[in-house]
Formats: C-alpha cells, structure tokens, sequence
C-alpha cells in the first residue's frame, strides 16, 4: 500500500475498528442519539451517562466502516471527562481538522489526530464526522438531568 | 482455443481503449483501473471532438435564428434525435431529449401519470429499482392518491412473476415501471414478457434502461415498450442529455411536463397551446451540445456493434464471477440466469467504504455503499456493497488488478 492509504489507516485506527473499547449498550443512561448517513447505512447509536457535570461514561453502537467505528470509540475516549461545553469544543475542532487537514496542538486531541488524513478523502468525511454528529444530539438532551 | 478467446480478439480491446484519452491516466502514480462505468462512461475522442467542434465551429441556439449558424446548429441537434430514434426502432416524433433518464422518470409521472394514475389506481414496480425508478411513483403517490406496489424478486435476483400475477390481480395496476438491467445485481429482466404482461392487463409498462442500453441492443417495436428511458452518460456521451421514447400515441395524449419557450404553438395573455411531440416536452433551450454528443456515442457504438459488445462483456463477466468466486471472504450477490457487466459483492469483515478506498490508492476505481438502491439492499439483507462494473474498454486483466487489489485490501486488515 502507498504512504497515504497509511495516513487513513493507521494502526490507532484499525486496531479500534477491530476493537472498540466503548462499544455496547450502556444502561442506565441520561442521554442517547443517533447519526445516519444515508448515502451508505452507516448508523452510530450513542448512550451517556453523566457524573455531575461531566461526561461520565459514553457507549456506541457503530454500523459501519473502520473510520466510522474507530471515531466513535476515540470520541468516546475523549469526552469522557468533559463538561458538555468543552465536548462541544472538541466535536467543532474534530469538524475543522477533517474539513482542513490540520489538527489542533492540545493533549486532549492527541489520539484524534489519528484522523486527520480523513481530510484528504472527501468521500470519506461523513464517515468520521457521522459519531460527532450523534454526540452534538446526545449532549443537547437533559441537560438539566445531571447527576449532583 | 476457445470460442470466448477468439471472441475477445477479434474485438480488440486495446483499440478500443486507444479511443479513450483518459483510461492513460495515472492515479497515484499507477495505471488506472476504471471499474465504475455503470455509475457513468468514460467519453471516447470522438464525443469530445464533437461537442469541441460544435463550439468551435457552429455553435447557436437551435430552432430559433434565422442564420447559419443556427440552421448548422439545429440540423446538428436534429441528427442526434434522428440517431436516437433510429437506435431504439423509434420515430423521430417520439424521442424526447431529457437531462437524463431520471427527468424522463419524472417526466412520465408527473404528465402521463398526473392525467392517467388518479386515486383507484396503481403503479407496479420491482424490488431492484434504481431509486429514479421508485421516488417519482412515491411523489405522485402522494400527490394523486394512487397506490403504489412492489413486486418481489427471488433470491436469484429475478423478477417473481408469480407475485406480479398477484400485484396485478385486482386489475387497478395501470403501470408497470420496471428496470431492463439492475444496476445493483446485473439481472436483466425479460421485458418483451412484462410488456406483454402488463399489456394483458390493461397496463402500460416504461422501462428504465439506463444500464441496459450500454450493453445491448435494444428495439422499443421488439420489446413493446410504452416508454423507455435511458441517461447519454452512461453510454459514453456527455451528461446533462438523456432521451425518452414515448410511444405516439401516448405522447399525444399527455400535458406538458414544463412550460416556456420552444414547447408552444402559440402564446397570448390569456392562455398558451401546446406544440406537438415531442417539442412539447422540451420546455427552453436544451442541451445542445450534449445532444450531439450523444448522437457521437451511439455512432460509436453502434460501428463496434451490440453483437461484439454483448459478447465481449458477458466475457468480462464470467470471469469477474468466477474471480470473485475464488477469493476467499468474497460473496457475489445476484445469480440470475440473464446478467450483465455489473458485479456487486461483500467482503467479509470489511465495510465497502474501506474496501472502495484501500483499491482506490491501488488505482482501482469501484462504487461502494447503496448504489442508489437502498431498498434492494435492505432486501438482500445487506448493509452495502461494493460493484465492480464494465464498458467496453475493459479488459480481464483489470478484473485480475481487482482481485488482486482485494487480497491486499484484506492484507490491510489483518486477513
């Protein structure tokens, strides 16, 4: 394979494409959303679960490619933790580094700069942006449902 | 050696391929295996130079100025229809230019079905229709209170001709829209039968031959057909240009689909009259160019010849099928007993997407996902798949790249 089939698959992404660490059904739940690309199936189901005001726990349920899978559980590795806003922050970061190629430099988006040769295939956009996409759902929802 | 073989070479795929500027492209940095052609054709110079040579030479609006230019121009546009009409055993007058076979689609429902496929009635199609074939009967559905049904097809990927007995049993079915080849399974359906089928019951039958055009001869008299639709792109014209063939008597009957300039006879204030067919479906300027550009495509080939075309793509199959079959993880979907040069399959453990991708940075170009057809694939049990198709450049040493480019794609992920 040429270099830059290695830039989209790399290692960090085709060993969480093979297995997700966060994926399953989580129970209980304060929040859950969907994404859909219908121009191929794919469908991301998400589940969290708040500690106070943090993002406690997230679960996916991914139907679809390597880059769809990987980029479900590598969210789910980075939001956890975070306040909703900052996960927001993230999500629209995530969004620029597909759409510009060029990643943001701070800690939390170490293991998500394993995507950023996404940017270079335009068909393959939504495949990474498809699991944000249900997050931004998910963490719009009862938000006044935080745990104290 | 055998009859296939002596086939191929008298065909002569490398001359073919010698009149496609592009299939010399590189894609990163290796030879380009353009396996994607039922999605759309690659041009041949002859097209290029055509619509080149319009613009260059002739170019006016048609049918309008009073000068030489325009005269050259509309008897240009008007050999097209001409070459058209001819390629399908039609009458000039019943040749529609569209934007493709989708607007003829559209075209049928919302003139011939707005007037014809009122509440009571119903419209026929197939589980393997391209969504062009099925949206526009859903948005007239709605819009007329008609009822719209679908047949089944077997597991072989054949129309169930035992269900359409059963569709068609009340004797509300009015139409029959069906596609001449799946663009999904390769199936093609045995329409002179429908149209007899159809006709027995009291319904007309449009056939969407967008696939099926590029790889055989089609005679709208032989088949019966009431309407026929077939996109310019796929047949190694131009985009923007597709035709639809109306029976006469039909397109007589039917309103206009658009209003403006070209499709009227006269204009007042208060009110405007129609012009005959198929004028009257060609609202404002049409696509000139493209016209007589697909009037190149179908002369070119109609010189290589539907015979020498079928054979050599039926040779393309059988061993794109037997290929695929060899390969272990690697499932074709489809069998029907009548097929053509389209080839979808699943590779096991591994999304279309990924395997689209990973042969594309072998150079490798194949379409992946739904195809347009979500609910055959939903039908098929499927979540995608990936399709290999074929023109009339490809060769069998590209089906030998894809299965060798599919072994590294299973490399990739640890098979």
């Amino acid at each position: 394979m040429t270099a830059t089939s290695d830039d989209l698959y790399q290692d960090l992404i085709m060993d969480r494409a093979r297995n997700p660490r966060h994926a399953g059904q989580l129970e209980p739940f304060d929040a859950e959303a969907q994404g859909d690309n219908p121009m191929c199936g794919d469908r991301v189901m998400l589940r969290l679960r708040y500690d106070g005001t943090r993002v406690g726990a997230l679960m996916h349920e991914t139907r679809g490619c390597a880059i769809c899978i990987a980029a479900a559980d590598l969210m789910a590795d980075a939001v956890i933790d975070f306040e909703p806003a900052a996960a927001f922050d993230l999500a629209d970061q995530f969004d620029s580094m597909i759409s510009t190629g060029s990643a943001p430099e701070q800690s939390s988006f170490a293991k998500l700069r394993a995507f950023s040769g996404v940017h270079l295939y335009r068909s393959r956009h939504r495949c990474a942006m498809l699991p944000w996409q249900a997050l931004r759902i998910a963490l719009s929802q009862k938000t006044d449902l935080y745990h104290e | 050696m055998s009859t296939a073989v002596l086939r191929e070479m008298s065909f002569d795929v490398d001359r073919i391929r010698a009149d496609f500027p592009i299939l010399a492209q590189k894609v990163y940095g290796r030879d380009l295996v353009f396996l994607d052609s039922a999605a759309s054709a690659q041009k041949p110079k002859v097209v290029i130079d055509a619509m080149v040579s319009t613009m260059e030479s002739r170019y006016a609006n048609v049918h309008r100025g009073l000068h030489w230019m325009s005269e050259r121009c509309s008897d240009d546009f008007e050999a097209a229809r001409d070459k058209v009409a001819h390629f399908l055993n039609a009458d000039r007058n019943e040749i529609v230019f569209v934007r493709n076979a989708t607007e003829g689609i559209n075209l049928v429902a919302q003139t011939f079905g707005r007037k014809t496929l009122g509440h009571g009635s119903a419209v026929v199609v197939s589980e393997m229709e391209h969504h062009a074939n099925l949206v526009p009967w859903q948005m007239l559905r709605d819009q007329q209170g008609s009822e719209l049904r679908v047949v089944k097809i077997t597991d072989a990927g054949e129309i169930d001709f035992t269900d359409l007995e059963r569709q068609f049993s009340d004797g509300r079915v009015k139409l029959l829209a069906v596609t001449h080849m799946s663009n999904v399974l390769g199936t093609y359906t045995p329409v002179e039968r429908l149209a007899e089928f159809a006709h027995a019951h009291g319904a007309k039958i449009l056939i969407d031959g967008a696939q099926a055009v590029v790889h055989r001869a089609v005679d709208v008299k032989a088949i019966d057909a009431d309407f026929y639709v077939f996109s310019g792109h796929k047949l190694y014209g131009p985009t923007g240009i597709g035709v639809l063939y109306g029976r006469r008597e039909l397109l007589d009957q039917m309103p206009p689909f658009m209003g403006g300039g070209e499709m009227i006879r006269s204009v007042s204030y208060a009110g405007s009259t129609w012009a005959e067919p198929p004028y009257r479906f060609e609202a404002g300027t049409p696509a000139i160019i493209e016209a007589i550009g697909l009037g190149a495509a179908i002369d070119y080939v109609s010189a290589i010849g539907f015979e020498a075309i079928s054979a050599h793509e039926r040779l393309l199959t059988d061993h794109a099928m037997a290929t695929l079959a060899a390969l272990k993880g690697v499932q074709t979907i489809g069998h029907a007993q009548d097929r053509g040069g389209v080839v979808s399959f699943t590779v096991e453990g591994i999304h279309s997407h990924d395997v689209a991708t990973l042969l594309d940075k072998q150079g490798i170009a194949v379409r992946a996902g739904f195809h347009c057809a979500e609910p055959l694939v939903r039908r098929l049990g499927l979540e995608s798949t990936t399709r290999a198709s074929f023109g009339v450049y490809t060769t069998t040493s590209e089906i030998d790249a894809l299965a060798t480019g599919l072994r590294r794609v299973q490399q990739v992920f640890g098979q």
